[in-house]
């Protein structure tokens, strides 16, 4: 039997190699020097689902929630072979915690409806929370499989996935629909396929379209460029949280029980610091007075 | 206000041993509960565990709910979340603590989503204090405090409104206080009613192995990370740490390579390490990674790069390139009198 997948994907910013360069002179990060990408793990998700529709058949959708910026990593997801992209956009729920986010994410699920499957990564590389998942679970009422690294497989209404842990692993088997949550360990995610790239590069949400225009002003109007993607199937959804269904007292910095009640600069004083010539008269005096202090 | 505010853990174990970060969090429960003039009440789930809820008690607990049931071994996400959520909304905890292991950052989230609490993951300190906020004051709210958006920033996160107040804490943050063998309780036993929607999911199979690294209980701890290169090249860094008699480490950019396996990685998302000794070598120095590592005795950094963060908390510094100094060093140690 053919299965709905859905997959809930967040773009964040490249956050895994924070270097020397990525830091300003005050010690925090520069955020404008690290790209925004599609989170890592959130591609494996991708890729676990790809797999099941290639093996079962059915479809796949990828619904994110972000600014207008986030339709990139929905391209990039048309181009690695999802089906169906939506983007949730709305200033109202900007600044939402997890759980608030969990609650957006829940209403738009249940807007997309017919599902069997709904796959998120195991967390996002700018919180590492892993809650978002398991909260939508919750929300949904629904089974979660958290850690999830292998469909042993799919048969029916049944799912038996193995779990992966740093230390060990569990198998388990469970009814569907359910939401998994996918490690990085799980598989190789596929490259964007050339083909796919060329058919949906032009894919644009409308906040796209004057930047688009200005490079293509043969269409002259937003109108003639929207019916244009229209036709092509170019055009990304984009739902805001009226429109899918979401009650506003619960979204954004309002209806997010966690403050952020303030941040600090870590500025760590170098107190008894010592330089250390990096040559072996050097690097010999150190060891020689860590034995002499007992340190070795 | 005016009623007793509780502080809950939640208590994981295995093979009949409660779970190294569950007595730590039962210290840092006692210790909150404390300053608010509360109690600490232990969750207790699973099947024969009965005879675990005196230990929790040694560690500081007031309460122990204890449910005891078939269904909830081996531990499963609903059956818990179903004992556990019905327990929250029943008795209405202030704050309620979880380890940030596989199972902890499985049940704390769909807990807190259940009812509408906010939740922290992975703190590095709790502490009680006030907070102002437009116009309104909340005494003695639980600071949640955690490295945040893979920067140089600790964000003080907290949950005025909406309660329990809850935060995953990683093994070995917290420090484990010796038990007062002392101390008297109370159990209180749960019968757990289960709906047929619960036990949607079974568990077929299960290994767990312990670890091969012990990172925790290491004095000395020679740590790699992105500027190490290659996996090949880590080599060096398991060569220094044999010759110190040392554990190995890695920062999350070296284990996310592909260097190391997990198990190794030192950081707010890996171990926190309290060593003698700790050799950090091409490692920038995210805070992320100098929470779990700042508490060493000593810290020896070597990074080609001058400006590295790690610098900061260095004892000693070293700038040059790894690929001579770990040689050299090795090499004065060979020929140390040790």
């Amino acid at each position: 039997m053919a299965y709905n997948c859905v997959v809930l994907a967040k773009q964040v910013p490249d956050t895994a190699n924070i270097s020397g360069k990525a830091m300003k002179e005050d010690g925090t990060v520069n955020r404008a020097a690290l790209a925004a990408i599609v989170n890592p793990e959130d591609l494996n998700a991708l890729e676990m689902a790809l797999q099941v529709k290639e093996r079962h058949g059915g479809n796949v959708t990828v619904l994110t929630m972000g600014p207008p910026r986030a339709a990139e990593i929905l391209r990039e997801a048309l181009y690695r072979g999802a089906d169906r992209v939506i983007l949730l956009t709305d200033r109202k729920t900007a600044g939402s915690d997890t759980l608030a986010t969990s609650y957006v994410l829940k209403c738009a699920v249940e807007k997309i409806g017919d599902y069997d499957l709904i796959f998120c990564g195991r967390q996002a590389i700018d919180g590492d929370t892993a809650q978002v998942g398991p909260q939508v679970a919750e929300k949904l009422g629904l089974p979660q499989i958290t850690y999830a690294e292998s469909i042993l497989s799919l048969d029916g209404r049944e799912i038996t996935v193995r779990r992966a842990f740093p230390l060990g692993s569990e198998t388990v088997k469970c009814r569907l629909p359910c939401l998994l949550t996918v490690v990085s360990s799980a598989n190789q995610p596929r490259p964007a396929s050339a083909r796919r790239t060329l058919a949906y590069k032009l894919a644009a949400i409308p906040q796209e379209y004057p930047a688009l225009l200005a490079r293509w002003p043969e269409f002259e109007t937003e109108e003639a460029l929207d019916l244009f993607l229209g036709e092509r199937g170019l055009r990304i959804s984009v739902w805001n949280g009226a429109d899918a269904g979401v009650d506003y007292d619960r979204v954004g910095l309002g209806g997010s029980p966690t403050k952020v009640l303030n941040v600090n600069y870590v500025v760590l004083g170098a107190s008894e610091s010592k330089e250390v010539d990096a040559t072996k008269e050097g690097v010999a005096a150190l060891i020689d007075e860590l034995v002499k202090d007992y340190t070795l | 206000m005016g009623e007793c505010r509780e502080v809950w853990v939640f208590i994981e174990h295995q093979d009949g041993r409660i779970a190294d970060v569950s007595l730590e969090l039962l210290t840092k429960a006692r210790e909150l509960a404390d300053r608010l003039q509360g109690a600490v009440a232990a969750l207790l789930l699973g099947h024969g565990v009965a005879e675990l809820a005196e230990i929790a008690i040694h560690h500081g607990a007031d309460v122990v709910f204890v449910a005891d049931h078939p269904e909830l071994t081996p531990y499963r996400t609903l059956p818990y979340a179903r004992v556990a959520i019905e327990l929250v909304r029943e008795y209405k905890p202030y704050i309620l603590l979880l380890g940030a292991t596989p199972v902890g950052r499985d049940l704390a989230p769909r807990i807190a989503s259940a009812c509408w609490a906010g939740l922290t993951a992975d703190c590095t300190a709790l502490q009680i204090g006030d907070v102002q906020r437009s116009g309104e004051t909340y005494t003695e709210l639980l600071y949640q405090i955690r490295p945040a958006f893979g920067g140089n920033v600790i964000a003080t996160i907290v949950n005025p409104e909406m309660h329990p107040q809850m935060a995953t804490v990683r093994e070995g943050v917290m420090q484990l206080g010796a038990p007062d063998p002392t101390r008297s309780g109370e159990v209180l036993t749960v019968e757990p009613q289960f709906e047929e929607g619960d036990l949607a999911l079974q568990v077929v199979d299960r290994s767990l192995r312990l670890p091969t690294c012990d990172l925790k209980g290491a004095s000395v701890i020679v740590a790699g990370g992105a500027g190490v290169g290659s996996k090949e090249n880590f080599g060096l860094i398991y060569d220094l740490a044999e010759v110190l008699g040392g554990e190995v480490a890695a920062s999350r950019a070296a284990v996310d390579a592909g260097f190391v396996s997990h198990e190794h990685q030192v950081g707010q998302t890996g171990t926190t390490v309290r060593p003698r000794l700790y050799v950090a070598c091409g490692i920038s120095g995210a805070v992320q990674h100098r929470a779990g590592m700042d508490q060493s005795s000593k810290i020896i950094a070597i990074n080609s790069d001058p400006n590295a963060p790690i610098f900061q908390i260095a004892h000693y510094k070293i700038v040059g390139d790894l690929n001579e100094v770990i040689p050299a060093m090795i090499d004065a140690l060979r020929g140390s009198p040790e």
